[in-house]
Formats: structure tokens, C-alpha cells, sequence
């Protein structure tokens, strides 16, 4: 059964990839098919790095209405960027090699997210509130300190900051794209071979560690993976806040399973579903009229209310 | 066998258990009374790695539990504890089976399957093993949970207040599988009880805790007596003979 909706997902995704690539093309294919191309990539790396992120959180941390971003992932990371703008300055900023510079990030990232969320990861697992308040404190502590250090730095370095930290779905930064692709495989083929283990995890630390796994080496590998998507989806397409509770919360409503092996794939598949087909209906049929990200975060933040007035979920 | 060796614990400045040694032989079944806050649970949790031991050691069959790894130590010992909040969505023969986990790591073989039926079977919960654990009773989950335990294989069980939800037919039925497999001779339970009849119709040695001290260590006859447990409890206890059964009138 789980493999049949697997499939029929996949053709779905299937379809809405081809849609993207030929609806009202106009003119010379040999640029539409590599200008489109890089963009449905970009969306399918996104894709697969929040959904996964998101998923592997909720496992570590025991619940299923947290996620990275709720708990301020996403923030810390243009924290990371804002600082370097600032402490470099915006030319060298600028002159630096662009895959240097993200992978620099995304080393201080490391760094930072395991120094502050390991520690409360730890304790604090089965105290969901304690954790909300965590992430919410975290996230409002980045953001400010962001918007405190874009205040007083120089304009020119704001207006680089500016463009380095608003991407978009629609103009994707395409010299990270190869380097993301190779990070999320990576991360996934480590995931993917931790996938029975994760299922384990999943039962919290006492049961996890009597049946054997090494839970807090495991949980540290599994923070710094999380750490390492958050950042190359932010660093692609910017924050998107609600977007993987969507995306996790549909695959666990439609697979019913806590087995790893199908959820993975599952909200891998529903993400690009989703985020491939709205790109599409935005650009094609509403002629780029809004933007995909504010209908996902509707969306997504409906959703999130929903589950926690029905407080059904943990 | 189990040796615990000057076991001290502390949380901030409360001093939970204090200076434990005591060995706890090969088959059988060992009960662990005492009063709330006798430190029971820590000394279990502390038995079974789930917490780091700050002082003295634990060995099972020679094995220290702080330095066997701790994949290793998953076919030596199960745990059962009392806080068993779970937020996966799974029926109960998955929870069921992942007690096998630490024998096959994920990949099932025809073996693993026929030990967890046999353990569904064996704890009464064939019929309802395709249920989720989020729609059954607190009373079927927990039994589900020693099921899981119990087809974990391992040779010693820690069971944390197995009786918790369960109504006084499952318990007694509970602790007569416990005492049947026990009398094969090839596992041993070590469990924390706070019916202290149970304690004593059941176990063969039972071991009591008062303030986080070993208080009595001994076969049931020693502990089932009314000084004894009047000490251990702080309140009026008698004890009375029903055929040959040693009773506690603890309720009246």
C-alpha cells in the first residue's frame, strides 16, 4: 500500500516536472530547457533539503509540531551571514569565492547550531513547551540581533547583505546550486543508512538506548545533518517558516507509518509535488502575480494552528 | 549476575541513593520495594545505562554497564520503564517488534517474526495487535511494552512497576507468565513493585530501599514481617497468614 502511494506520487511529481519545463514555452529550447532547467533543480534541491530537515528534527526532538524554523535554524543562519558581512566587510564579502563563502557559513552554522541546541535538545526533549519557548526566544533573539547589526552597518554592506539574504523561489542563486546538490546527497545517503536506526530514535532516549543505539552520538549526527540542509535551503530560497511542518505533517497524514524508510521519501516526494506544481500555477497561469513563498506560508501556518487547537499532535 | 557496587547518586543536592552494594543472583525473580522517593526507579535507570553512573559500578556477568557498549549490552538486558510517552504512529506488533531491533538492526528475518507472534501471543495481544498505540487503553499498551521486552531475549528484564494500568486480573495473570518464565532457569527479572503482596508471592528475594539506603535484602519471609515493614513504610502494617501465604493488611 505505502509502496503504491509512493508511486503515484512520484508520477505526479513526474507530471508537474513536465508541466514546469513546457507550459507557454516560447523560443529556443536549448535556452529555455537550461534556463528552466536550473530553476526546477534549484526547487528540488530545496525540496528534498527541508523536507528531510524537518523530519529529522521532529524525530530527534520527539514531537511533530516543531521544526527547524519554528525553532530558529533558519534565522540563525543569516544571523551567520549578517555577521560576516559585518565583521569582513561588504567588498571583501563580495570578492570572496561564493562556494568558499557558503561553505564558511555553513561551517560557523555547525558551530553555532550545535553549541546551542544540543544542550537544550538534550534535557529537554520530552518538555514540548520548554522547547517551544526555546525556539521561539532563539529565533526572536537571531532576528533581532540580525536587525540590530543590519542597523548599524555600512549602506553598501546592508544592500549586499539585502541581496545575499532575500532570495526567492523565483530567482534562484545559481552558483550554490551544484555545491547544494552535492551537501543534500551527502546528507541524504547518510540518512538513508541511519533509516531503521532513526526509527528507533524515534521511540525517545530510553527506549532508543536500551534497544542499543548510541543515542547522544547519534543525535548529534543527526543536528549537525539538520544544521547543514537548513542551511543550503536558506542559502537557495531564504527562510520559509511553515513550509516543512506542511510538508511532514501531509506524509505522515497520508502514510500513516512511523517507519523512516517511507516517511522519507514520502515528504521528499510531497514537497516537490508541491513546491514544482505552485511554481508553475505562479508563473504560467498567474503570470508571477504573488509569490509562491506567502501562499505556502498561509498555508503552512493554517496548518500549524490546526494542529495545535487540536492538540492532537505531540 | 548482577553486582552493584557503591552506588551513589545525586541530582543537584538531593542525595538519591547512597552507597549500594549488593549482588543480585542468576534466575529468578528479584523484587525492588520501598516507600516513593526510596530511589527504585534511579537504581533500575542506573542498572540499565539510561543514566550515567556518577559513582561505584554495575556488572552483569562481569560486564560493567558504563563501559560495555551499548549495543552489546541490548542482548544482555531490557528495561520496561514507567514514562513511556510515544509519539510514533505504530500498531502494536510494530512496538512489539522492535524489542527484535537489537538482534537484527532493521532488517527482520523469519526468526525475529516468530518471536514477536510468540510474545503476542504469550502476553494476550494476538487480537488486538493491529491496533494503534494511541487507541488502546494505558492497561494494553503497558502490556504491549512488556511484550516488547520480553522478546528482546535478553537475560535479565528490568521491569519498572509492570503492574502500572493494569486491572487485577492482568496483573495476576502479568506475574504468573513472569514467575513461569523465570522457573525455566534462564532469565531473570529484577522488578520494582509497590504491592508488596505481589512482592511476596512471587519473588524469590526481595530487596527494600528506605532514603536512598539498602534497607533489607532478603527471601520474602524476612520482609513480609510486620516490624519489619513498619519500619520501611513509617505506618501501622499487620501481617497475617492466608494458608501459607504471608499477606500484608496494608489497606486497612
Amino acid at each position: 500500500m505505502h509502496a503504491k502511494k509512493l508511486i503515484i506520487l512520484s508520477v505526479l511529481l513526474a507530471l508537474a516536472c513536465i508541466a514546469f519545463m513546457t507550459l507557454g514555452a516560447k523560443g529556443s529550447w536549448s535556452f529555455l530547457l537550461v534556463f528552466r532547467g536550473t530553476k526546477l533543480l534549484a526547487l528540488l534541491l530545496v525540496s528534498v533539503a527541508i523536507s528531510v530537515a524537518t523530519l529529522l528534527f521532529q524525530t530527534i526532538s520527539g514531537n511533530r509540531i516543531l521544526t527547524p524554523s519554528i525553532m530558529g535554524f533558519d534565522a540563525l543562519y543569516l544571523l551567520v551571514q549578517t555577521l560576516l558581512v559585518f565583521t569582513l566587510g561588504g567588498f571583501t564579502y563580495v570578492a570572496l569565492d561564493g562556494q568558499i563563502k557558503f561553505l564558511a557559513e555553513i561551517g560557523v552554522m555547525l558551530l553555532a547550531a550545535v553549541l546551542l541546541f544540543s544542550t537544550v535538545m538534550g534535557k529537554g526533549r520530552q518538555d514540548l513547551h520548554r522547547m517551544v519557548l526555546v525556539g521561539i526566544i532563539f529565533g526572536v533573539l537571531f532576528r533581532s540581533l540580525t536587525g540590530f547589526l543590519q542597523r548599524i552597518i555600512d549602506p553598501n554592506d546592508f544592500a549586499i547583505l539585502q541581496g545575499a539574504s532575500f532570495a526567492q523561489f523565483s530567482s534562484v542563486d545559481k552558483d550554490l546550486l551544484g555545491l547544494g546538490i552535492l551537501l543534500v546527497s551527502a546528507c541524504c545517503l547518510i540518512i538513508w543508512r541511519l533509516r531503521y536506526t532513526l526509527d528507533v530514535i524515534a521511540l525517545g532516549r530510553s527506549n532508543a538506548i536500551n534497544l542499543g543505539v548510541s543515542y547522544e552520538r547519534l543525535s548529534f549526527v543527526v543536528l549537525v545533518l539538520v544544521a547543514t540542509l537548513v542551511s543550503v535551503s536558506t542559502a537557495l530560497v531564504g527562510p520559509v517558516a511553515f513550509f516543512g511542518l506542511l510538508v511532514t505533517s501531509l506524509a505522515h497524514f497520508i502514510m500513516n507509518t512511523h517507519r523512516h524508510a517511507i516517511l522519507l521519501p514520502a515528504s521528499m516526494l510531497i514537497a516537490a509535488l508541491i513546491l514544482v506544481s505552485g511554481q508553475t500555477v505562479f508563473e504560467r497561469i498567474l503570470k508571477s502575480q504573488s509569490t509562491l513563498s506567502v501562499t505556502v506560508e498561509f498555508f503552512g501556518g493554517l496548518l500549524f494552528l490546526l494542529l495545535l487547537f487540536r492538540g492532537k499532535m505531540r | 549476575m548482577i553486582e552493584i557496587n557503591g552506588v551513589s547518586h545525586n541530582y543537584g543536592k538531593s542525595k538519591i541513593l547512597q552507597n549500594i552494594s549488593l549482588s543480585i543472583k542468576e534466575s529468578g525473580i528479584t523484587a525492588l520495594i520501598g516507600p516513593n522517593g526510596a530511589g527504585k526507579s534511579t537504581l533500575l535507570s542506573l542498572m540499565a545505562r539510561l543514566q550515567p553512573l556518577q559513582t561505584g559500578s554495575i556488572m552483569f556477568d562481569g560486564h560493567s554497564v558504563s563501559q560495555t557498549p551499548t549495543r552489546e549490552l541490548a542482548k544482555t538486558l531490557a528495561i520496561l520503564r514507567q514514562d513511556n510517552a510515544l509519539s510514533s504512529r505504530m500498531s502494536l506488533r510494530d512496538l512489539v517488534g522492535f524489542g527484535r531491533y537489537p538482534h537484527h538492526k532493521g532488517r527482520p528475518t523469519a526468526k525475529d517474526h516468530r518471536a514477536v507472534e510468540e510474545a503476542l501471543d504469550y502476553f494476550d495481544l494476538q487480537d488486538m495487535s493491529g491496533r494503534f498505540i494511541d487507541e488502546v487503553s494505558g492497561g494494553q499498551k503497558q502490556r504491549a511494552l512488556v511484550a516488547m521486552a520480553f522478546c528482546q531475549e535478553t537475560k535479565y528484564l528490568l521491569l519498572d512497576e509492570p503492574l502500572n494500568n493494569l486491572d487485577m486480573y492482568y496483573a495476576r495473570s502479568l506475574m504468573k507468565r513472569l514467575r513461569e518464565i523465570a522457573d525455566t532457569g534462564k532469565r531473570s527479572f529484577v522488578i520494582v513493585l509497590h504491592d508488596i503482596n505481589y512482592a511476596g508471592a512471587y519473588a524469590n528475594e526481595i530487596i527494600a530501599l528506605k532514603d536512598g539506603t539498602l534497607a533489607i535484602h532478603g527471601p520474602p519471609q524476612d520482609v513480609l514481617e510486620t516490624n519489619a515493614l513498619q519500619t520501611l513504610y513509617s505506618m501501622k502494617i499487620t501481617v497475617t497468614q492466608h494458608q501459607d501465604q504471608l499477606v500484608a493488611l496494608h489497606h486497612l
